[in-house]
């Protein structure tokens, strides 16, 4: 007898098998990390059903690695594993896609067996669609079913759960039906595993599925399928799918000792066979004493309460319409209160709103009136035009609002949600600087609570296990992905639940304060600090965030409902004669019918969802613009990525019989108008790749071989497509390093390393290009001479003979068109800073790379700059109008260097209204570095520091309060 | 101290407002050096003590490194920087140095990549964290950065080499000798007393003499040659990557004991082709983004030197029954119509030639190691392992990435995944 173990992250798969491979016994359960526990009942059915003394035995799997080395059974890696099962089974196999709860293997068979697994990212496993699943309130077999019944498929960014979840709220906020939401979130992990796993390789021929998802979830494997456009007779969906790799694990055991059963059985029961390395941290409390005097601190009462029924006078009420939840409360003329509602909104904003206005209405006194209404939150605009309420504000605003209410002098807010973050800083009043999660959630709150949950507990009594807690395990700061292994490991060296709970908490609050919010000592912070958010309900969050920055806090009794109480105060102010909210019957009677279409006012084609009220309103949403709002006339406004956009689409090559292909990307976005001049003056015609879109991306994303890298490089494969398609004989592409010496003080001219050296990663990995001339030489532009010895032989081997003359001359036109495309945006930002001072407008620059201005890249946040009556400049309008010599990093990027300087005129600048928005790409090192720079300059002239991480995700709600935040103050300041 | 008359050194600053290692300073700081290579670090660190500085190689390790790394350094900086920082600042905190007097000392290498900036994110950690009146020196070879207390001899850049060229040779020695040895231990012992011959030998001989260094290499090799060993053959796996977590046991999650004890043989490419390769695209640079001829012809003339002297080991290396390392400039052949020798960020086309030298020199499995989203290594490590299976259809790589935050169980299933995959 055989056996194979394969332990995964979420479940236990065993099998028995006799010397003929028939299954004899097979066993599939979740171990909710309780593997040693499930493995004693496991065995004890084995025994049960079958008569075994010695058996052949082997344990795979990704949890199972410290188990086999403690029981002393051989460890057989999973994917080899699975490899010996599918060659012994389905032998016609090309490839399998084996999806498990944490990890996605992919084997290609061929002349030789290629295997690989993800890399530390947990984007795209079953993990993932029940974290999905959970967010849509359903159960996976349920997403699964609904996701039969879907017509649209939206893009969710896939790589990180993280930024699905953006999206996905997003979606559900623009009110998408769910089926759709569904089948997208099926189509991320396809995206994600060929994305990830294929790097350069096609699945082609016979693909079999394998692993839990992909055996439960039909439409999983349907999209698989689509995608992968596989005949019938290609798709190989083996019975016990699930099992594959226990029956190669059993396989593989064949050739091992045999063992006594009975021995392995006690061993596992008997004793608790796992050491320590994990670190342990000091507990929440050393005494009971000190337990007793924070419990006491901080649950004292802090508002009056009145029930709703009792109340005859005004009422005024706050929506606060989250990501994640809503959140409700009703208070009275004194700020009494009245009525609280706080739930996870699974869905539908709208209905839930609904229902609590009538449920306010139809429990208030009779003698009492809905004074004034309003709104705050991500749902805000949809939630205002549906119910027509009298007041909508930014969330930051209202949540300053409430926590100054609780302590006037308040000068740091931190609020901790589901997973968003904001902290506000507060001087003269006056938010000073805001920092928000974008790209990241660890440190919020729905961390938590999807590991209690996943534990079988509530947050509640996780959180209580926590303040109890001896030794907390050291889990460590980073991504929630990466704390998913560090639990386990913890769980497998038998640490305690309350140990856990309370590393998580303290990773919750590390993750917070050094790497959302980067302080070093609390003096950071300031000395009125007011801590909400429905995170901080958890008692161990607060006491590990007293002890981590030593300081005690006040913590409002309404902690998870202040943006909602914020807005009530809000529309208490400014409320007028009577409130415009629908009447009673109108709100009985109301429904929203959503529409989806597509605006063809512009190229960005955004993809619009329209909803239709029962009042007759209408909200639009998706659009980046206001063009797809219906609105034709727009005031005049500059925007300098449209002006360089147009000026590059203007950029006509001469035509020739002899064609190379260009790809507009990374560099180029700046260094065109030198190539198309170069080479048309020898008689050369230019092709360029079009303006990146969601679909270029797509159309590459199998030839990327390193999942990590930044939005704009990976777009690249999909440029080089679209040229590949265009039938053309050569792709030049040239590998700068240096890039055009600019000014004297920096240290060095440099491109960053991707930005120099893409073009190898394509030549790499894009097997197409066989078919094709690819060019792409290491080149400095800064001079003549050296460039033309260089380009010379380059250019013959593309079959362009020119004598060094020509190409001199050539290469003097080139750079006269490029400094006429710098002095053209040069001139433009004179303009517009000209306007701006003159019609009193506000100002960003809008500071990244050059390629920052790809629409796909920034998703269109210039248009939403320009919604919100801005004039958007680049680094490189201002950047050659200040010197920032006095570096405290090495200065030696030409595109940071420009990030500098253009920071150093903002600082600078006399005009009111001017302020610097940081654009990083996710993934960029660099930025680790120039960030701190580039905010240590504004704020060392009182600018405000504004960073924004783009990418794949194409939603553009955080980005959105933060922008309307900064504006906020932006207003105030220049009123003062 | 409690009486002690407390005389501290007088912070002086440069123009740009860098404060400076002064000569008086030299007399009474102590200069700590974070670990990277620890064959080779040890004998640098003797060759400063040498020059009168009071220097110590840091070995504290342990989670508090990347937590104070962490705490200090911006958290999406690479791996390396917050380690090495991270070690400094625990050092400098809970190792009982007066931090008045004690300077920092690390390498510079002033290339595209980010690595260049360590030094400036140290200064950075350092003033967070209220130490800013400890000076950092720079060890560079660009002329980075000067110091008036910081003028090492001549015979500190040669010792500076040798030791390379010894640790090099040490570590080789001992990832062949150490996994087949009868008595367990032996080639332990060998690498500590050579240690300690090598510091002799630079105190009492002089650096230029070139006929002593062959001779102290030969008896090395020899040495090494008469320790005992099984007669068995070992499957052989390969560590490239980031120089950092390449070399370092604290980079690499203890990297090399945990392939030890899985039963193969190490190999570990010469830290001396980095420090090549860094040279090597100065003369480079000549031609292809302009210079000064004599440069080149500088350059060039100190690689073939190293070089020469490399060959006599080699050569050595060889009769002795050992791997005879491959000549820097095949190396740089081997990336041809892959990666071009103009790719120099990071450890630029060097990766790549080392894959693929190991894989043509019998040990095709290799672990590629880099800190989770290091720029160059998109290009020249995994940018280039689809080429490289293609080419070499036995490649059997995997690629590593280390972060604070990934599990360890992560990274050893995958490696186990390289492993299984030797013996099909």
């Amino acid at each position: 007898m055989n056996i194979g173990i394969d332990i995964g992250s979420t479940t236990i798969k065993l099998v028995c098998i006799d010397d003929d491979n028939h299954i004899l016994f097979k066993t599939y359960t979740r171990h909710f990390s309780k593997v040693n526990e499930y493995l004693v009942t496991i065995f004890a059915e084995l025994m049960a059903s079958i008569e075994l003394d010695e058996v052949k035995i082997s344990i795979t799997g990704s949890a199972g690695m410290d188990i086999a080395e403690q029981l002393a059974i051989e460890f057989t890696q999973e994917v080899i594993a699975a490899t010996v099962a599918v060659q012994k089974f389905q032998p016609h196999t090309d490839a399998v896609i084996e999806i498990g709860g944490e990890d996605v293997k992919v084997i290609f068979f061929g002349r030789t067996i290629e295997q690989r697994m993800n890399s530390t990212c947990a984007g795209g496993t079953g993990a993932f669609i029940d974290q999905m699943s959970k967010l849509l309130n359903i159960t996976p077999q349920e997403l699964n079913e609904i996701a039969k019944d879907h017509h649209k498929v939206y893009p969710i960014a896939s790589r990180c759960g993280v930024f699905a979840k953006t999206d996905i709220q997003a979606l559900l906020n623009q009110g998408v039906l769910k089926e759709n939401i569904a089948i997208s979130i099926f189509q991320a992990v396809v995206n994600q595993t060929i994305a990830g796993l294929a790097q350069g390789r096609e699945f082609k021929g016979n693909i079999c599925f394998l692993g839990g998802p992909l055996t439960f979830f039909s439409e999983l494997r349907k999209q698989f399928i689509k995608t992968l456009k596989l005949k019938p007779n290609e798709v190989i969906f083996p019975e016990n799918s699930e099992y594959y790799m226990a029956l190669g694990c059993a396989m593989n055991a064949r050739d091992l000792a045999p063992v006594k059963i009975q021995d392995i059985r006690k061993k596992l029961s008997s004793e608790r066979i796992f050491s320590a390395v994990t670190n342990r941290l000091a507990p929440l409390f050393n005494t009971a004493a000190e337990k007793q005097e924070f419990l006491a601190r901080h649950h004292q009462s802090d508002a009056q309460r009145i029930a709703l029924g009792n109340y005859a006078k005004n009422i005024y009420i706050g929506i606060d319409a989250g990501s994640t939840t809503t959140k409700m409360i009703a208070i009275g003329e004194n700020n009494e209160i009245l009525y609280t509602y706080y739930q996870y909104n699974y869905g539908s904003v709208i209905d839930v709103v609904k229902e609590q206005l009538l449920h306010i209405l139809n429990h208030k006194n009779p003698a009492s009136a809905v004074h004034s209404v309003g709104v705050t939150g991500y749902g805000e605009e949809l939630i205002k035009a549906a119910f027509n309420l009298d007041i909508g504000e930014v969330e930051t605003i209202a949540h300053f609002e409430a926590a100054k209410h609780f302590m006037p002098e308040v000068d740091f807010i931190i609020d901790i949600g589901g997973q968003d973050m904001k902290c506000l800083k507060i001087s003269n009043g006056a938010i000073e600087s805001i920092v928000l999660n974008e790209a990241c959630s660890s440190g919020c709150g729905s961390f938590i609570s999807t590991f209690a949950n996943s534990l079988n507990y509530t947050v509640e009594e996780f959180s209580q296990l926590a303040l109890e807690a001896k030794s907390p395990v050291d889990l460590g700061s980073r991504c929630t992905i990466f704390m998913n292994s560090s639990v386990k490991q913890a769980q497998k060296e038998g640490a305690d639940i309350e140990d856990i709970a309370a590393g998580l908490a303290i990773s919750v609050v590390k993750n917070a304060l050094y790497k959302v919010l980067r302080i070093n000592s609390a003096a950071d912070l300031g000395q009125n600090i007011v801590v909400q958010g429905g995170t901080f309900y958890n008692d161990a969050i607060l006491r590990v965030f007293e002890l981590e920055t030593g300081t005690s806090v006040v913590r409002p009794s309404i902690a998870g409902l202040m943006g909602a109480f914020g807005i009530a105060l809000l529309a208490k102010q400014h409320a007028s004669d009577s409130t415009s909210m629908l009447p009673y019957a109108d709100i009985k009677e109301f429904a929203a019918e959503s529409v989806i279409t597509t605006c063809r006012r512009c190229s960005n084609n955004c993809s619009l969802t329209i909803s239709k009220f029962s009042n007759g309103n209408k909200y639009i949403s998706g659009n980046r613009c206001e063009l797809g709002l219906g609105l034709s006339t727009r005031n005049e406004t500059y925007d300098v990525s449209k002006f360089k956009l147009e000026y590059l689409k203007k950029l006509n090559s001469s035509k020739h019989p002899q064609r190379i292909g260009i790809p507009m990307v990374l560099n180029m976005f700046e260094n065109l108008p030198f190539w198309v001049a170069f080479f048309n003056n020898l008689e050369v015609e230019v092709v360029c790749s079009s303006f990146s879109t969601r679909e270029t991306y797509e159309m590459g994303q199998h030839t990327i071989p390193s999942d990590t890298v930044c939005y704009p490089a990976k777009v690249v494969h999909g440029h080089i497509e679209e040229l590949l398609d265009a039938n053309l004989e050569t792709i030049f592409y040239p590998c700068i390093v240096y890039n055009f010496k600019e000014k004297q003080h920096p240290k060095n001219h440099y491109n960053c390393p991707v930005v120099a050296s893409y073009p190898e990663v394509i030549n790499n990995n894009v097997s197409r290009l066989k078919n094709v001339r690819y060019i792409n030489p290491y080149l400095s532009l800064n001079e003549k001479k050296v460039f033309t010895k260089v380009i010379k032989p380059e250019l013959e081997s593309m079959g362009i003979s020119k004598s060094t003359r020509e190409i001199k001359l050539a290469y003097e036109t080139g750079i006269k068109e490029y400094q006429k495309y710098k002095q053209a945006i040069v001139e433009y930002g004179q303009k517009a800073l000209e306007f701006a001072r003159k019609n009193n407008k506000k100002i960003i620059v809008l500071a990244g790379r050059p390629y920052h201005m790809d629409p796909e890249i920034n998703h269109g946040i210039t248009d939403l700059l320009s919604s919100l009556d801005i004039i958007t400049l680049t680094e490189d309008c201002v950047a050659s109008l200040a010197d920032h010599s006095l570096s405290q990093v090495l200065n030696q990027w030409t595109y940071h260097t420009r990030l500098y300087d253009a920071a150093k005129y903002v600082a600078e600048s006399d005009y009111q209204g001017i302020q610097l928005v940081q654009l990083v790409s996710f993934g960029c090192g660099l930025d680790a570095i120039t960030s701190d720079e580039t905010k240590r300059i504004l704020e060392s002239r009182g600018k405000i520091y504004t960073q924004i991480k783009i990418d794949e995700m194409s939603n553009l709600g955080a980005v959105k309060i933060r922008l309307r935040s900064l504006v906020s103050t932006m207003n105030e300041r220049c009123s003062d | 101290m409690k009486g002690a008359v407390i005389n501290l050194a007088e912070l002086r600053y440069s123009e740009e407002g860098r404060l400076l290692f002064t000569a008086e300073m030299k007399e009474e700081y102590k200069v700590l050096v974070p670990q990277m290579a620890p064959f080779h670090f040890d004998l640098l660190v003797e060759a400063l003590i040498q020059e009168g500085f009071k220097a110590e190689l840091l070995d504290n390790i342990g989670p508090n490194l990347v937590n104070e790394g962490l705490k200090y350094v911006h958290n999406d900086s690479c791996y390396p920087a917050i380690l090495v920082i991270g070690q400094i600042l625990d050092a400098i905190k809970n190792r009982g140095y007066d931090s008045h007097k004690v300077a920092v000392i690390i390498t510079q290498t002033g290339g595209g990549c980010r690595a260049s900036n360590y030094i400036h994110l140290l200064r950075a950690a350092l003033k967070k964290s209220g130490l800013s009146h400890i000076p950092v020196i720079s060890l560079n070879i660009s002329k980075l950065e000067k110091n008036p207390g910081f003028n090492p001899s001549y015979k500190f850049w040669f010792k500076a080499i040798w030791s390379v060229v010894y640790g090099d040779l040490l570590m080789q020695l001992y990832n062949e000798v150490k996994p087949y040895e009868i008595s367990d231990g032996e080639s332990d012992r060998l690498v500590e007393q050579w240690k300690e011959q090598v510091k002799y030998s630079f105190q009492n001989s002089s650096v230029l003499n070139i006929k002593a260094l062959k001779q102290n290499i030969e008896s090395l090799i020899k040495d090494f040659a008469r320790i005992p060993v099984a007669d068995t053959k070992l499957p052989r796996v390969g560590i490239v990557g980031e120089i950092y977590v390449k070399y370092s046991s604290v980079g690499n999650n203890n990297l090399e004991d945990y392939l030890r004890e899985e039963n193969v043989e190490i190999v570990i490419p010469p830290l001396m082709d980095f420090l090549l390769f860094k040279l090597d695209y100065r003369a480079l640079e000549v031609d292809w983004y302009g210079g000064k001829f004599i440069k080149k012809f500088g350059i060039n003339l100190i690689i073939r030197w190293i070089e020469k002297l490399r060959d006599h080991s080699r050569d050595l290396l060889k009769k002795a029954g050992f791997t005879r390392p491959i000549e820097f400039v095949k190396l740089r052949q081997l990336v041809k119509g892959i990666v071009s020798r103009g790719n120099r960020m990071g450890e630029g086309w060097l990766l790549t030639a080392e894959m693929i030298e190991l894989i043509k020199s019998g040990a095709p499995n290799i672990v590629c190691a880099q800190p989770f989203g290091c720029l160059p290594n998109h290009i020249s490590g995994k940018g280039v392992l689809k080429t490289l299976k293609d080419r070499y259809p036995e490649a059997n790589i995997v690629v590593i990435d280390y972060d604070p935050g990934a599990s360890a169980v992560n990274q050893k299933n995958r490696i186990k995944l390289m492993l299984s995959n030797i013996n099909r």
